[in-house]
C-alpha cells in the first residue's frame, strides 16, 4: 500500500482528484457554478500530461450527458460534473443513461434551482432527478467527496449493477471550501478499481448491436423491471465495495452513518454538509443530558429502507431535516421515510423540517429547535404540523 | 461502385412506409460507409421503423439516445473511439431527420461541427415532422400545407421560406458540406465518400421525399426528388472548407423545368393558386441565378 497524501483542497478539487485517480478516458463537461473547478482541473490534468484522457468541451449540459452516453456506450470510462440548472437541462438524458445501463459517474455541486436564481446550496437539483434511475450519494465533507467518487466507479461498473452514479457535494459549503483530504496512492486505486471491461457489449463494428431500441408495450415494462432489479442488487454491492474500501484505505462508509443513536429517543436525520453541524449540535445536547442522536444518509438511491428501519425503529421521534421541497407535499426524504415505516406497527413520530434552501445557513440552535419540536410532538403523541420551515428570515416573512 | 455494393447494412424488413425516401438514402449511404461504421440516430421515423425491439434493421453498431442530440452522442462516440485507440478505419455517421437537424438538434449539431469531430452528419430532409403526423418545421418550404401550417381561407400553408441549413453548416468552416438527393444516387454516393474521407466534420443535406406527408404516390418518390433538382427547387452542390462563395454545383440541369411541374405532383401544394406558384417560381429563379443554374426552359 502506498502512503496517502494529505492535501488541503476545495471540494471540487477533491472530486476532480477522485475522478482522476479512476483514470477516466473521456470527460464531456460544461461549466456551471459551483462545479466549474471540476472541468477546469480535469482540463489541467490532461494539459499537463497527468491524465491520459480527452475533454469534450460541449456547448450545453444536455450535450454533456449525450456525449457521456455516446462515449460510455463505446466502452470508455466517463466522468462529468454539473449542478442545478445544468442537471435540470440534462434531465432527459439522465433517464437514457440509466435506461441504457451505462456506468457514468457525475459529481454534482448541489445547488438551488431557479426561480429566483440562486447559486448556493440545497439539494433540489439532484432530488428532482430522484426517479432518473441513477444511484445517488451525498458527501458530508471533501474527504467523502473524493472517496465517494472512487467508490462510485467501482459500484457503477460492477456487472451486477451497471448503472450511473451521481455524487453530491454541497455548493460552496464544500465545493469552494478548503479542507484537509487524504488522497490515496494511484497504485492502490488501480488495485481497487480494475480497468473498465464492459462485458455487456459496446458500439463495436466487429460485433454490431443496436443501443437505445424502440420498445413497444410488450417489452418496455420488462426493461424497466430489469433496471429496477439492478438498483435493488446494488444494495449489497454498495456494502461490499464500501467495506473493501475501508479495509484498503481505512475509511468506512455506510449507506446510513450513525452518531449517538443507540439509546437516543430523538434522532436527527440529515444529508450532506449539514451533518457536521448536526453532529456538533448532538454533542452539545448530549452534554445537557438530552437523549439525541444523528443518522446521516450517504446513499439516497437506492433508498436504504432496511438500514433506516433498523437505526430509527426504536427511537421515539425522528426529525427529518431536508434541503429540498416538493411543493404541495414536503421533503423527499420525509415521504420515503414515512413509506419505509408504513407497514410497521411500532414506529417513531416523524417530523419534517425544511431548511437551508438556497444557501441559508443551518446553525446549532436550529438543530436544537428541531429536536425540541420533535420531542414536543413525541410527548404530545401527535404531530400538529408535519412539515415546518426552519430559520426563516423574519424581516422578510413578516 | 464500391466493394460494399452488395452488402445490405440497412436490412430489408424495416417498417418504413412504401416509397419512403429515407430508407433509400440510408441503404445507399451505408453501402459507401461500409461495415466499419458506427452510427447514431435521433428519435423520429428512422428510429421507429428500424429499431423496434427485439429486431433491428442495422447491421452496423447503432445508438439512438434522444431527438435533439444525434450530433453530441456522435461526439462522444468519436472521442471514445480515439481515446481507446479504435478510431483508425472506423467511420462515425450521425443521422438526423430535418426536425432533429434544423430545429431541436441544431445546437448540438453546431457544437459538434465547431469542435471539429471527425463525424459525418447526414440530415435526411423530408420537410416536416413526419413521425408525429406532418407538422411544420423550419425545413418546410413556403406554401406547403402541414397539420400545423394548414392551408385555409386565411392561410396559404407554410408562410416562411425554408431555412438554408447546408449553407449555415458550411459557414462553420467545416471541411466538407454537400447537398444531395436520392434521385441522383451516384452524386450522393460520391459525396458520402468525400464526406467520410475528410478529417473532421462533414455535413450532408439529403433530400428525401415522404409520400405520406407530401401526399404523392409511393411509386413517385424518386421522380419527385428528381423534379426538385430539375426545377432548381433543390440545388445539388458541395463546398470545401466552408467556402460557400466558391461552391461547386455538381448537377446542373440543361434546362430548368418550371416549378409547377414539381408542385402539382404533391397534394401538400394542391391548394396553391397561380399567383402563389408564380411567387414560388420567382424565389426559385432568384436562387438559381445565385447558383449559376441555367434559365428556365
Amino acid at each position: 500500500m502506498g502512503e496517502q497524501k494529505s492535501l488541503t483542497i476545495k471540494g471540487n478539487m477533491a472530486t476532480a482528484l477522485g475522478a482522476k485517480l479512476c483514470r477516466p478516458n473521456v470527460v464531456p463537461a460544461y461549466p456551471i457554478t459551483p462545479s466549474t473547478l471540476f472541468p477546469e482541473k480535469m482540463s489541467e490534468f490532461i494539459a499537463d500530461g497527468e491524465l491520459d484522457a480527452s475533454m469534450i468541451n460541449v456547448e450545453s449540459e444536455h450535450s454533456a450527458m449525450s456525449a457521456c452516453i455516446g462515449a460510455s456506450a463505446t466502452g470508455a470510462r466517463v466522468v462529468t460534473a454539473s449542478a442545478s440548472q445544468g442537471v435540470a437541462l440534462m434531465h432527459e438524458m439522465l433517464f437514457i443513461a440509466s435506461g441504457m445501463r451505462l456506468p457514468i459517474v457525475m459529481a454534482v455541486g448541489n445547488r438551488a434551482l431557479s426561480a429566483p436564481i440562486n447559486i448556493w446550496c440545497d439539494h433540489q437539483d439532484t432530488i428532482a432527478s430522484r426517479d432518473s434511475g441513477w444511484l445517488q450519494f451525498y458527501a458530508e465533507n471533501n474527504q467523502e467527496g473524493l472517496d465517494l467518487m472512487i467508490n462510485a466507479f467501482r459500484i457503477a461498473e460492477d456487472d451486477r449493477v451497471l448503472l450511473p452514479v451521481m455524487v453530491g457535494i454541497d455548493a460552496f459549503v464544500l465545493t469552494h471550501t478548503i479542507e484537509g483530504v487524504d488522497v490515496p496512492a494511484q497504485e492502490d486505486v488501480d488495485n481497487f478499481l480494475p480497468t473498465y471491461d464492459p462485458k455487456q457489449g459496446t458500439l463495436n463494428p466487429k460485433e454490431p448491436a443496436t443501443f437505445g431500441s424502440f420498445a413497444p408495450p410488450e417489452f418496455y415494462q420488462e426493461f424497466k423491471q430489469a433496471q429496477t432489479q439492478a438498483i435493488e442488487d446494488s444494495r449489497s454491492v454498495i456494502d461490499e465495495v464500501f467495506d473493501d474500501y475501508a479495509e484498503r484505505f481505512g475509511r468506512q462508509y455506510n449507506k446510513v452513518s450513525t452518531f449517538e443513536c443507540d439509546d437516543a429517543d430523538i434522532i436527527l436525520l440529515t444529508m450532506g454538509s449539514m451533518s457536521g453541524t448536526a453532529r456538533e449540535a448532538v454533542r452539545k445536547m448530549r452534554k445537557d443530558g438530552k437523549k439525541v442522536g444523528l443518522a446521516k444518509l450517504t446513499v439516497f438511491r437506492p433508498f436504504p429502507m432496511p438500514e433506516l428501519k433498523d437505526i430509527l425503529g426504536d427511537a421515539k421521534g425522528v426529525a427529518v431535516i431536508e434541503r429540498n421541497i416538493s411543493p404541495g407535499f414536503g421533503g423527499a426524504v420525509f415521504a420515503e421515510l414515512g413509506a419505509t415505516f408504513v407497514n410497521e406497527k411500532d414506529r417513531p413520530i416523524m417530523k419534517n423540517f425544511i431548511t437551508g434552501l438556497g444557501g441559508r445557513d443551518i446553525f446549532i440552535e436550529n438543530f436544537e429547535e428541531m429536536y425540541q419540536k420533535t420531542k414536543d410532538a413525541v410527548e404530545a403523541s401527535k404531530v400538529e404540523e408535519p412539515v415546518e420551515w426552519i430559520n426563516m428570515n423574519e424581516e422578510v416573512t413578516r | 461502385m464500391t466493394e460494399n455494393e452488395d452488402l445490405e447494412l440497412f436490412s430489408p424488413g424495416h417498417r418504413a412506409c412504401a416509397g419512403c425516401g429515407e430508407g433509400t438514402a440510408v441503404r445507399q449511404i451505408l453501402k459507401i460507409a461500409g461495415p466499419n461504421t458506427v452510427a447514431t440516430i435521433c428519435t423520429g421515423c428512422l428510429e421507429v421503423v428500424s429499431t423496434g425491439y427485439p429486431e433491428t434493421a442495422w447491421e452496423i453498431p447503432l445508438i439512438h439516445a434522444a431527438f435533439e442530440n444525434s450530433a453530441s452522442v456522435a461526439s462522444g462516440v468519436e472521442v471514445a473511439l480515439k481515446e481507446l485507440g479504435k478510431k483508425e478505419g472506423v467511420n462515425v455517421l450521425a443521422f438526423g431527420g430535418d426536425g432533429g437537424t434544423f430545429d431541436i438538434g441544431f445546437q448540438a449539431l453546431s457544437g459538434m461541427m465547431e469542435r471539429g469531430h471527425d463525424v459525418t452528419y447526414v440530415c435526411l430532409d423530408n420537410e416536416a415532422y413526419m413521425n408525429t403526423g406532418i407538422q411544420r418545421c423550419s425545413s418546410t418550404p413556403y406554401g406547403a400545407s402541414t397539420t400545423t401550417s394548414p392551408s385555409g381561407k386565411y392561410s396559404i400553408g407554410e408562410s416562411r421560406q425554408k431555412k438554408p441549413i447546408a449553407a449555415i453548416c458550411a459557414a462553420h468552416g467545416i471541411p466538407y458540406t454537400a447537398t444531395a438527393s436520392i434521385s441522383h444516387i451516384n452524386d450522393l454516393k460520391k459525396k458520402v465518400k468525400k464526406a467520410i474521407e475528410v478529417d473532421g466534420p462533414a455535413f450532408l443535406h439529403v433530400f428525401a421525399p415522404c409520400p405520406t406527408g407530401w401526399r404523392h404516390g409511393s411509386d413517385d418518390t424518386i421522380e419527385i426528388a428528381r423534379l426538385a433538382v430539375e426545377t432548381g427547387v433543390f440545388v445539388l452542390w458541395e463546398a470545401i472548407d466552408g467556402d460557400i462563395c466558391d461552391l461547386n454545383v455538381t448537377v446542373k440541369p440543361k434546362k430548368r423545368k418550371p416549378v409547377e411541374e414539381y408542385l402539382k405532383r404533391q397534394r401538400r401544394f394542391g391548394h396553391l393558386k397561380e399567383d402563389e406558384i408564380a411567387k414560388i417560381q420567382a424565389e426559385v429563379d432568384k436562387k438559381c441565378d445565385k447558383y449559376g443554374l441555367p434559365e428556365r426552359g
